[in-house]
């Protein structure tokens, strides 16, 4: 199994790096999103509305623009934990369906909450955002998305036989948890490789598998195949059976008092928890009025509270019936992965196991290294040796610095910039491809030093960046208490000093030695005193 | 010199093996027993599905694991030949319009 585990790991280990980068940025995707979007204000205090009235002025707009719609969306002005922003007053409607077709056509319009007409939002710098570099640990960039789903998901199961196989690999697994000898070359990779593996390994098994039930069809289709079909009608069916389909029939203006709906549901629920109102009619059903709680209560974070009033009566109705079991499971499962529940501490926490994650890619990809690196010293170099040498001081230092170039990037480009957004990842992608081309050409020691240091004066010096090009910087983000902004300023001197650190203790572990180890002890093998 | 090139060839061809079987043979098993086992599942039909294509990665992983862990090259391609054709033949029976 050793050997399993050790190919397993070196050729999907700068993917699966990547993905943890990208992924684990994802965790801080509207945070991030925020500072790369800087014309936005400061976080203020939240104003406070009569819900009752705007939800009124929403339904005429409604009326106006949507007379005949598959359902009526207002969302009301509140603090969300769905994005863990502020979201403002706006509506949305589907029209309904022309014959022959399956969809109507999706609409919305921003709306201001104290005049009602249309709302004229700042418009931001065109930018990728967080969300960006979340949907690359998915969907990578550059590739077709459903080639990238199938190269991540073949990566993902090889990460999952990696795990499974290296737990194997660990009789004790327990006692190498307790185990660090630093100082010994190698040894001391294997006992950091095993540290951090086994201390995140239930976060390790929980992402890989989760990731890859996100893409079950795509990646085990059989099942739906075998059963339903293969054509896209044949999917859909599935899909309808899973979900439960309605045809739905033109929504009406409810006749019952939607204020009084609206105030049931603050009384339940107290001030600034109603989220939405939704008005639908169901075919063969009573059309219902939907009030929705905000969502955050809740591991299966989508299923949220809601109330439904019928539209004309104003009567309570029964709440939709709960989702199957099997269903709740997948939920449960998807929701691990996306953390949205994750309230900040645990949000953090989240973030860290990401880290360690990279971490446990990077060392393993280094054990890899050293371990041949003596018995190839000594027969002269080898280009397979060289290859994944360049290819982890690249990935594992150049790709952090990449993705601190692509912060750069959205600061220093020209805001009119055509495909400015587009811009912004290929910087990214050139940092990163450059690291490699300088990795292979220059000594493995030293560029592993000189990148590192590279990725540390990209992260710490992005704050000061943001100083010379943005009125949001720590300055005025921390006197004004808006911690996003601010965090996210404080998280990249964090990273400039870790990869500082990491660049300290490589350059004295491996360029001096070099120079010390002749002579001074006999033991070791000739190669490796070169 | 000439027996030493042959065992390395040998051997590589050997670990070639055992790749395809599981990229193509364990798949392909994991793939069956995934449809029989969402035929059998005592569940309504789609959430069946569901179910058994959540649970494919675990079985997929067995799999990979008993692949590389059997002794004999043969008993492995064998051993996932006769699977997929029974777990194919009973699920075969079990679709509605197939045997039974």
């Amino acid at each position: 199994m050793a050997w399993l585990h050790t190919w397993c790991g070196l050729v999907v280990g700068w993917v699966l790096f990547f993905v943890f980068v990208t992924g684990t940025a994802g965790y801080f995707t509207y945070e991030i999103t925020r500072w790369m979007e800087p014309e936005r204000p400061l976080q203020g205090a939240a104003p406070r509305y009569d819900n009752g009235a705007l939800a009124l002025v929403a339904m005429d707009r409604l009326q106006q623009v949507a007379p005949s719609a598959e359902f009526w969306s207002i969302t009301l002005p509140h603090q969300s934990l769905a994005n863990r922003q502020w979201v403002d007053f706006s509506i949305s409607w589907e029209t309904m369906p022309l014959e022959g077709h399956e969809h109507g056509v999706w609409g919305s319009e921003r709306l201001d909450p104290v005049s009602g007409n249309l709302r004229t939002g700042i418009e931001p710098r065109e930018t990728g955002g967080g969300s960006l570099l979340y949907r690359m640990h998915y969907a990578l960039h550059y590739i077709d998305y459903q080639i990238a789903y199938r190269i991540v998901g073949a990566c993902t199961m090889l990460m999952l036989l990696a795990m499974v196989t290296g737990v194997i690999t660990h009789k004790k697994i327990f006692k190498d948890f307790f185990t660090f000898r630093p100082g010994k070359g190698q040894r001391s990779w294997l006992d950091a490789h095993n540290v951090i593996s086994v201390m995140a390994l239930p976060f390790f098994l929980m992402i890989t598998y989760s990731g890859l039930v996100f893409f079950y069809s795509t990646y085990m289709p059989a099942g739906i195949a075998a059963i339903y079909g293969t054509d896209d009608q044949a999917r859909g069916r599935y899909f309808d059976d899973l979900f439960g389909h309605h045809s739905h029939e033109a929504v009406t203006r409810p006749s019952a008092s939607v204020p009084a709906m609206i105030a049931q549901a603050e009384n339940a629920w107290g001030e600034g928890q109603v989220r939405s109102v939704m008005v639908m009619h169901d075919s063969g059903e009573e059309p219902f009025v939907e009030i929705a709680r905000v969502q955050g209560s809740k591991l299966r974070f989508f299923d949220g509270e809601t109330l439904r009033f019928h539209v004309h009566s104003g009567e309570l109705l029964p709440p939709e019936p709960e989702d199957a079991v099997v269903r709740k499971t997948q939920e449960v499962i998807l929701a691990l992965h996306e953390g949205r529940f994750a309230e900040p501490w645990l949000r953090w926490l989240y973030f860290l196991a990401g880290v360690l994650g990279a971490g446990m890619i990077g060392t393993g990809l280094v054990l890899w290294t050293v371990k041949r690196r003596r018995s190839h010293e000594a027969t002269g170099g080898h280009f397979g040796l060289r290859l994944v040498e360049a290819l982890n001081v690249a990935t594992i230092a150049g790709l952090p610095a990449g993705v601190a170039a692509y912060f750069w990037a959205n600061r220093l480009l020209p805001v009119e910039m055509a495909e400015r957004a587009n811009w912004e990842a290929n910087v990214l992608f050139l940092i990163w491809g450059e690291a490699l081309l300088y990795a292979f050409f220059r000594d493995t020691r030293k560029a592993w030093v000189e990148l590192l240091w590279l990725a540390a004066a990209a992260y710490a010096l992005l704050p000061v960046v943001n100083v010379l090009t943005t009125d949001k910087h720590l300055g005025v983000t921390v006197p004004a208490g808006d911690w996003v902004l601010a965090g996210f300023d404080l998280t990249m001197l964090g990273l400039g000093l870790a990869f500082a650190y990491m660049a300290l203790k490589v350059r004295r572990v491996w360029l001096k030695k070099r120079v010390q180890v002749s002579g001074a002890t006999r033991n070791r093998p000739l190669a490796e005193a070169t | 010199m000439m027996t030493s090139f042959s065992d390395t060839a040998r051997y590589r061809w050997r670990v070639a093996s055992r790749v395809l079987a599981a990229v193509v043979g364990g798949y392909a098993l994991t793939s069956v027993v995934t449809v029989l086992l969402a035929l059998l599942w005592p569940l309504p039909k789609a959430e069946a599905v569901l179910a058994s294509s959540m649970l494919s990665f675990a079985l997929y992983a067995g799999v990979l694991v008993w692949i590389f862990a059997a002794r004999r090259l043969r008993v492995v391609w064998l051993g996932l030949i006769l699977a997929t054709a029974v777990c194919a033949g009973l699920s075969w029976l079990l679709l509605p319009g197939g045997g039974a």
